[in-house]
């Protein structure tokens, strides 16, 4: 499965981002070949709209679950419909983050944790 | 003679100088109307005291997607520049929030599978004051993210920006809100403070009054406190200092208690009229 972690950096081993749709980097790992991969958020900058733009950016990079620190509503409403899984933490570098997710330790959200961001 | 009053930084006394130059006109101009385009809080009203007799609702058309008629092709969400629209595994979703009501999702959709619905924003309501005045503000709803309609509304309601004088009293800042409310002035009117924001959002202000092309004059309010840049900074890129208005704490006062700055300091009249008299040079030379 592959999942992303939102960061700042986009490294693997520094403490990961709580934003979501404005974060600088998204980190991909795919929990079956222990692949790490690096991109930045492209709709880091977006006037408007980022976190629906993100999910957009990371659905197509075939992401089936997320890892930030707290989700908008346009941004869970977006998840959800592309099948995207939502988990929440509060701090962790990536590599400490995916081992939590892979012992099931994670909190899934089943609603938007954040309150509605403008920009 | 369309006037606006603008100012960059908030609470530097748009509505005080907007408010005191309308009555001080009313008094020799048979039209005049007032706009308060402060659409998320409008307050000209506390002073100006209209009767509201008129209220229309401000409504934007927002896409509603047919999900049996849409096949998922996207082309409504490549061709929204505000990104309300989201395709993912061939269902559509659709953020009023970020719609500008723009249209084009609606024109692209090769399959005709959006329709567009109204959706109130906000209101505007319009009266005559004491005086005479022709007044009318918007009134974003709360939540509301997007001003812009309804200033558009406002501006184009009825006869009001025909007027022999019209006031417009716009929102603070230089974002789009403000650009929609000075467009098609003649003048614009900066109201400032003498202190480093002061200074700083003038600078804003100013740079947009250029952008538009409408000539500009500085009121510095609450002279006295702050430093001297302000002035400084006029005279360097040679902006007129239409008045100066120290601060006063009585103004204030009035101000606060809901008391026009002609209730409280009437010899600001004659100051008022002069100032018309400078603009209407200054808008003339710039024709």
């Amino acid at each position: 499965m592959k999942i992303a972690i939102s960061s700042h950096d986009g490294k693997k081993d520094t403490e990961f981002s709580t934003r979501f749709g404005r974060c600088d980097f998204f980190v991909f790992v795919d929990s079956e070949t222990g692949v790490w991969e690096t991109k930045p958020n492209p709709a880091k900058s977006a006037s408007g709209g980022a976190g629906p733009q993100a999910v957009q950016f990371l659905a197509e990079n075939g992401v089936e679950a997320t890892i930030t620190g707290r989700y908008g509503p346009n941004a869970y409403t977006t998840l959800e419909a592309a099948g995207i899984r939502a988990f929440a933490a509060k701090e962790g570098t990536p590599e400490v983050l995916l081992e939590k997710f892979l012992a099931e330790e994670l909190e899934e959200v089943d609603s938007a944790t954040g309150k509605e961001m403008h920009h | 003679m369309i006037i606006a009053i603008a100012s960059g930084k908030g609470g530097t006394g748009k509505t005080t100088i907007a408010t005191a130059l309308a009555q001080t006109l009313s008094e020799r101009e048979e039209n005049i109307s007032f706009l308060d385009c402060d659409v998320e809080a409008p307050n000209a009203h506390i002073f100006l005291k209209p009767d509201f007799t008129e209220k229309k609702d401000v409504e934007m058309l927002i896409p509603e997607v047919d999900d049996d008629l849409c096949t998922g092709c996207g082309r409504c969400a490549e061709v929204c520049q505000f990104h309300a629209i989201v395709v993912l595994g061939g269902k559509t979703l659709v953020f009023p929030e970020m719609c500008h009501g723009c249209g084009s999702c609606t024109l692209v959709c090769p399959e005709d599978a959006i329709t567009e619905v109204p959706q109130v924003l906000g209101a505007l309501k319009g009266g005559l004051t004491p005086e005479g005045i022709n007044f009318a503000h918007g009134l974003l709803n709360v939540g509301e993210p997007m001003a812009v309609p309804v200033i558009t509304k406002l501006k184009n309601w009825d006869e009001r920006i025909s007027a022999e004088v019209v006031i417009v009293d716009s929102p603070p800042g230089a974002s789009c809100p403000v650009v929609e409310s000075l467009r098609g002035s003649d003048f614009i009117i900066l109201v400032t403070e003498p202190t480093p924001f002061g200074l700083h959002d003038l600078g804003q202000a100013y740079q947009l009054t250029k952008e538009i092309n409408v000539p500009a004059g500085v009121i510095i309010n609450r002279d006295g406190v702050g430093d001297k840049k302000v002035g400084a900074y006029c005279e360097e890129n040679d902006i007129p200092v239409l008045m100066r208005i120290p601060l006063e704490r009585e103004i204030g006062e009035a101000i606060a208690q809901g008391k026009s700055l002609l209730e409280v300091r009437p010899k600001y009249k004659k100051e008022f009229l002069n100032l018309y008299t400078e603009i209407q040079e200054l808008a003339g030379e710039a024709r």
